[in-house]
């Protein structure tokens, strides 16, 4: 279980961006998250993936409250949550290689050894040709390099993958595939998901149950207020 | 409707025009070429530099040391082409032997104030908090005391040589690499990518070194570079005032400092050759490394000028 309780968050704490927002996702579950631009649901999923402090509620994972938020998180939990980001280019490091991009999860914890098997075995389904993996960020699609950042999300096997915004900078055939991976995946191994996104139609037809922005707000319906004016304002 | 569509376009065309302007497009043109041609000045003067510094002092099997009382304060001739100092030593070979310590003195000063600084301001940046706030304080205390005087305090403790001067130099001018790293960590730890590789599993220490660090790379290499010619002068500075290399040993402060006194008698070479020695290759150094650092950030050019 993925519970997100009552989480105010933002970048300023006078003016919070996600106000009093609950959520749960169910194992195995594939729940859409829709809402307007701006309306602060990266910052939720950014909160999910355990990337951002949030300044009050709590997040239970598997049934475990979580404390530390980025570093401070054990790296258990942290590799337990695949994240893909909206934008491929500014979410891989310009310097690597699609292979090392891929297999730098399992460096980074220390499973050096396992990196080139399981680079060949997630790319091979994305369609990652070896000629595409010899090449870095700038020498390739967005596509193709939002396919890479979704290996490279994959590499730990996570179970519970979080994708703010995936598709919205890719063609049709492209979200096909991505969603077509991400749903094998979750196939295979029961992973969980939080897909956040403005495509109703997509999302609709991607997840088990998707919820709108609005319909998460607290009994008391702050975050339906912060959507209609500045935040500012309504912070008043 | 026709006449003033016409007359827009006409108006647009004209604006066209003027910005295709001869006068527009040729100062464009020649303020590249002036570039390219300060890019190329820049370039030959450095390898002859350095041509000079390594292959000169073996080629010429003269001693620089060997005094000559006959031959003393020659002005510039054939044999002499720099002419003579007050006991008869080869200019010439003074300055080139002068500019080889010079450039090791600069070149090794900016190499530690360039590791000191990326080191320090990595910290600062990666780890933020207190941490950084506290480094930055401590940077900010040691940039308010001038840094010729802290370095005449940190030179006073050593005798005088080489390594002193370099050590002296390093720690007082790894302040701006510093503050340049950090600010450069800061804007990078921002980036989607670093929270991807924190979602990966990785440490604060790889998230640093394989991720962050090679970012800066540039431009930390490029503040190394700026530094060698700053690091020259400093080492010049210290000598001329007796304070940096002992005064036999031939660096170029050490020899404009010997000359000062046949200046006022009228002998004008003793000074103005180590002066150049001086001047010519920190410039040459100066202008690569600024054309470099255009290329590098050409947004920020006006900024830039020195």
């Amino acid at each position: 279980m993925l519970e997100l309780h009552a989480i105010t968050a933002g970048y300023d704490r006078r003016a919070p961006v996600v106000r009093e927002v609950s959520l749960t996702v169910e194992p195995g579950e594939a729940v859409g998250l829709l809402g307007p631009s701006g309306c602060g649901k990266s910052t939720l999923a950014r909160v999910a993936a355990l990337l951002h402090r949030p300044d009050s509620g709590t997040l239970v994972l598997d049934g475990e409250p979580v404390r530390g938020w980025r570093h401070q998180a054990p790296r258990a939990l942290r590799t337990a949550i695949g994240v893909v980001f909206q934008q491929p280019r500014l979410s891989s490091d310009p310097r690597l290689r699609l292979a090392d991009l891929i297999a730098e999860p399992l460096r980074a914890t220390g499973r050096r050894e396992e990196a080139a098997g399981r680079v060949a075995e997630l790319a091979a389904p994305l369609g990652l040709t070896p000629d595409l993996l010899r090449r870095r960020p700038h020498e390739v699609s967005d596509g193709q390099l939002q396919r890479a950042c979704l290996a490279r999300a994959l590499a730990l096997r996570p179970r519970w993958l979080i994708c703010d915004e995936v598709t919205a900078m890719l063609d049709a055939s492209t979200t096909a595939a991505l969603v077509e991976a991400i749903e094998h995946y979750r196939s295979t191994t029961g992973a969980g998901l939080l897909a956040v996104g403005h495509d109703h139609t997509l999302l609709r037809r991607w997840c088990d149950r998707t919820v709108h922005w609005d319909a998460l707000t607290s009994s008391d319906g702050h975050t339906t207020a912060a959507l209609d004016v500045p935040a500012s304002r309504s912070a008043r | 409707m026709t006449s003033i569509s016409d007359a827009t376009s006409g108006t647009a065309a004209a604006e066209e025009a003027e910005e295709a302007e001869p006068v527009w497009r040729s100062r464009g043109t020649d303020r590249r070429s002036t570039r390219t041609i300060r890019v190329y000045t820049s370039a030959t003067l450095i390898v002859a530099t350095v041509l000079a510094v390594l292959l000169v002092p073996p080629a010429v099997q003269l001693d620089q040391q060997a005094i000559d009382l006959s031959a003393k304060l020659l002005p510039p001739s054939w044999e002499h082409p720099f002419g003579t100092d007050d006991v008869g030593r080869d200019l010439l070979l003074r300055c080139v032997h002068g500019l080889r310590v010079s450039l090791l003195v600069g070149v090794a000063a900016a190499l530690a104030a360039t590791v000191i600084g990326t080191a320090v301001g990595a910290c600062a940046g990666a780890l933020g908090g207190w941490v950084d706030r506290g480094v930055m304080r401590l940077v900010d205390t040691f940039s308010s005391v001038p840094h010729l005087l802290l370095g005449i305090f940190i030179i006073a403790m050593f005798r005088p040589g080489v390594w002193p001067v370099v050590i002296s130099v390093a720690l007082t001018h790894w302040l701006s690499t510093a503050r340049i790293v950090r600010a450069e960590i800061l804007s990078l730890r921002s980036r989607p990518y670093i929270d991807a590789a924190v979602s990966g599993g990785a440490s604060r220490w790889r998230v640093t070194v394989r991720h962050l660090l090679p970012g800066v790379l540039p431009q930390a290499a490029l503040a190394a570079v700026l530094m060698i010619p700053h690091a020259m002068w400093h080492e010049s500075a210290l000598s001329f005032l007796g304070l940096g290399l002992p005064t036999h040993t031939a660096s170029l402060g050490t020899l404009v400092q010997s000359a000062r006194g046949s200046l006022l008698a009228g002998q004008w070479w003793p000074t103005l050759f180590p002066g150049l020695f001086i001047i010519v290759p920190t410039l040459a150094i100066a202008g690569l490394a600024g054309a470099w650092r255009e290329r590098l950030n050409p947004r920020r050019r006006s900024e830039l000028m020195l």
